[in-house]
């Protein structure tokens, strides 16, 4: 397949995925808004929000106040924040356009009617008041999206791009919520296990939606080291960084399988994967789980253009 | 000179045989279900992104076509009259293309004065003595033809480049049928859903000499961002072949190769959608970057065939178009069957003199015009457009022709929640490859405004389902 294309493929689910998290980001501060903070005062919430986008620097050029409409405001309407939902459908869905060959129509329609629909939300100036209703329409969206490109498309090279752009875009997103957990809301140690820090994990499984998979898996104890070990090491939760990491290892075999060969993307790749078998998690948290996380978003990044090298994104 | 035009549905008061079905139906529907069923279709048209863009009009760039539920219809002889006259000029235009860029023997004969083909901007000296697979240069021909009268077909002018507007004749009916599934139960409508193997089949039977087995196909855009992205996207999906922008190509020795995952790939056939200097930028326009750098060499040396062939353009041209009446006797030794409307070229002095005496009942034309922009129709001019109109003539007489204004004929259209007569023009698309090929159905475009003779998308035109009856 084109190269273009393949990139086209790759970055409309990186897009999708990353609408996603922002929803999800939103619900999170929502939520922690409820709830007074270990720190006092409601507002902090969205300072961290804000951290975990790693968009902060963005978000200061334009706002003075970190607030809940401003941040609101930043993650989903704002077409300055390069990341913003809207912004994110917007470039999925002409990405879709552009490469509109290689998704079915099923796919196309569902991407476009995204758009189009958003376009309508925005018009109404009370959006942002029902975050939840956001929040809900963004993930049903996502879910439509994604559903129609597994019920309908080839499964062929481009499914496999397609996928190495979920999956990455999806451990780096949980990585980078678990980093503003740990990281940014507690950044003392003498926090870690009061009844405040155990509400906040909580919330930070409901952003995944996995508070329930999470106590099918462990049961009623939600220590942090459990919560860590399920988003970072449990092959059964669908956004842990090891399950991420399996199956871009499965589209990168795929691809070296029908291509006949093998290329430094898929090394990577192997070898970010080898290192998680061997892993525990207490040494992880012993060894500081902040820079655990640090060096596993680098390590995406390199990712990242490691597979636009390989597969002559560039140009 | 005012006389009715030719209504489509009606003569002498009475429904024609083509309307019988349609004219019962619409009776049985209550206009507010219609109404309901137009806003439909336009919800669909957007869900499914047919749009296409209206250049220098910034906040919404993608746009609808207006659509009207009320078909187009001909009667299956009508049609095989149409069918003849089209693919009669499509040979005789591709015999042109050869004969001007190889022996020019109807210059030679005098049939057609040479400076008009051998200075007109658009015949291309680059490809003089190159022969393009199967002598075919246009291999998508589109006609644009208006009707007068129960018999009378005028062509107002030959596509020969890259018309466009084939999508709506394939997306119309598939709108059509989805909402008014019994309404094609009741009647029995012939397919165009064809169109597509069809054409797949015609660019795989002009792959150049070098090609070895199956030849690769490609459609070749400038992108999403232009007018007619949609049909582009649309067609090479229709027929699953790539959909290439020019950075997406690139030469290597004697080949055009595809920058793909696995590697280059060889491209065979190119259906490009961009204009011939736009192709290559070693060889035409230097500073395009649509094209591919070192394609016409490819050309040349039979690595690739280019559809429609770099200089097909100089047969669609408005000064050429004149003679082609002419060509069919000289190449086909036929009579043509579809007429030509009378032209003046301005270039003339006779001509000019008769043109500018007589603007406001002509309808004038830039040569190299298209899209209904830059256009003078006379009966619908204001006298002060009519003077500007004609000193622009004055400065430049060689860039204009004229016609008569022609009564087009009129198709019942559902406006303001009835039906009303609105003139509407055709274009079929015409395959020409190891086969000349015409799909049973075309592109109807109606002139919305009451009394508008402008059917152009750009100039507030809609578009109408063509329906082809089977016998």
């Amino acid at each position: 397949m084109l190269s273009r294309t393949a990139e086209g493929l790759f970055w409309i689910a990186r897009n999708l995925e990353r609408a996603e998290t922002y929803a999800r980001l939103l619900q999170v501060g929502y939520r922690m808004s409820m709830t007074p903070s270990p720190a006092g005062g409601y507002e902090s919430e969205w300072s961290s929000v804000l951290a975990a986008t790693g968009n902060a620097d963005e978000f200061s050029r334009h706002y003075d106040e970190v607030n809940e409409r401003n941040v609101e405001n930043f993650l989903s309407f704002d077409a300055r924040n390069p990341s913003s939902i809207k912004n994110c459908i917007a470039s999925a869905r002409n990405n879709a356009r552009a490469n509109r060959v290689a998704v079915t129509t099923e796919v196309w329609e569902a991407l476009n009617h995204a758009y189009l629909e958003f376009r309508e939300l925005e018009k109404d100036r009370n959006a942002l008041k029902k975050i939840p209703d956001l929040v809900d329409w963004v993930k049903r969206q996502s879910a439509t999206i994604r559903g129609s490109f597994l019920n309908t498309q080839l499964l062929i090279d481009s499914s496999d791009f397609f996928n190495l752009g979920y999956y990455l875009e999806r451990a780096d997103n949980t990585a980078r919520l678990l980093d503003v957990k740990y990281f940014v809301l507690l950044p003392t140690i003498h926090m870690v296990g009061g009844s405040v820090d155990s509400y906040q994990w909580m919330t930070l499984l409901r952003a995944v939606s996995a508070v329930r998979a999470f106590h099918w898996t462990y049961g009623g104890d939600h220590s942090p080291e459990r919560i860590a070990h399920f988003l970072i090491l449990n092959p059964a939760c669908p956004r842990s960084l090891f399950h991420c990491c399996d199956r871009m290892e499965y589209h990168f075999s795929r691809l070296a399988k029908l291509y006949g060969t093998s290329n430094p993307a898929h090394y990577l790749l192997a070898e970010r994967l080898e290192r998680f078998y061997e892993a525990d998690i207490r040494d992880i948290i012993k060894q500081g789980l902040h820079e655990f996380l640090s060096k596993f978003i680098a390590d995406m990044g390199k990712l990242n253009n490691q597979i636009a090298e390989s597969y002559l994104f560039e140009r | 000179m005012k006389k009715e035009p030719f209504s489509e549905m009606y003569v002498n008061g009475k429904v024609r045989k083509a309307y019988a079905v349609l004219s019962e139906w619409y009776n049985t529907c209550d206009p507010d279900e219609l109404t309901q069923k137009q806003k439909e279709a336009e919800t669909l048209f957007r869900r499914i992104g047919i749009t296409f863009a209206v250049y220098g009009q910034g906040q919404d760039a993608e746009r609808l076509i207006p659509f009207d539920m009320m078909p187009r219809v001909f009667l299956e002889s009508e049609w095989r009259l149409l069918e003849r006259g089209v693919k009669q000029r499509a040979r005789a235009l591709n015999t042109f293309l050869w004969d001007v860029y190889n022996r020019r023997e109807i210059l030679r004969a005098g049939i057609i004065p040479k400076h008009l083909v051998l200075q007109n901007e658009a015949y291309e000296p680059a490809v003089v003595g190159i022969e393009p697979a199967r002598n075919v240069y246009s291999h998508i021909v589109g006609v644009d033809i208006v009707r007068t009268g129960l018999k009378d077909f005028y062509v107002l002018e030959d596509n020969c480049r890259t018309p466009s507007g084939v999508s709506y004749m394939l997306e119309n009916r598939e709108i059509m049928m989805r909402m008014w599934p019994d309404l094609f139960k009741q009647t029995r409508i012939q397919p165009v859903e064809d169109y597509a193997r069809l054409l797949r089949h015609t660019l795989e039977s002009v792959a150049p000499a070098k090609c070895e087995g199956e030849p690769t196909l490609a459609v070749l855009t400038p992108g999403a961002f232009n007018s007619a992205y949609y049909e582009h996207s649309f067609l090479a999906d229709q027929m699953s072949v790539e959909l290439v922008e020019g950075q997406d190509l690139f030469v290597d020795g004697d080949f055009v190769y595809m920058r793909t995952t696995r590697g280059p790939r060889r491209v065979d056939v190119i259906y490009r959608r961009i204009d011939d200097a736009f192709l290559d930028p070693l060889c035409f326009k230097p500073e395009s970057m649509l094209g591919v750098p070192g394609l016409m060499n490819v050309y040349r040396s039979g690595g690739v065939q280019i559809c429609s062939a770099p200089g097909a353009g100089v047969a669609d041209d408005k000064a050429i178009y004149t003679y082609v009446p002419e060509m069919i006797r000289f190449y086909l030794g036929e009579e043509p069957i579809l007429k030509n409307v009378d032209t003046w070229r301005c270039s003339e002095s006779d001509d000019l003199a008769y043109v500018l005496e007589h603007l406001p009942e002509l309808v004038v034309k830039e040569v190299h015009g298209s899209g209904g922009y830059g256009m003078l129709v006379g009966p619908a001019s204001t006298k002060k457009q009519i003077a500007d109109y004609a000193e622009r003539i004055k400065q430049n007489p060689g860039n204009y022709i004229a016609q008569p204004t022609l009564a087009l004929s009129t198709s019942p259209t559902f406006v303001e929640q009835q039906l009303a007569p609105r003139h509407v023009d055709l274009r079929p698309y015409c395959l020409v490859g190891d086969k000349i090929e015409l799909c049973p159905g075309g592109l109807t475009r109606v002139a919305l405004t009451e009394g508008s003779l402008v059917v152009n998308s750009s100039q507030g035109g809609g578009v109408k389902d063509t329906w082809v009856l089977a016998d």
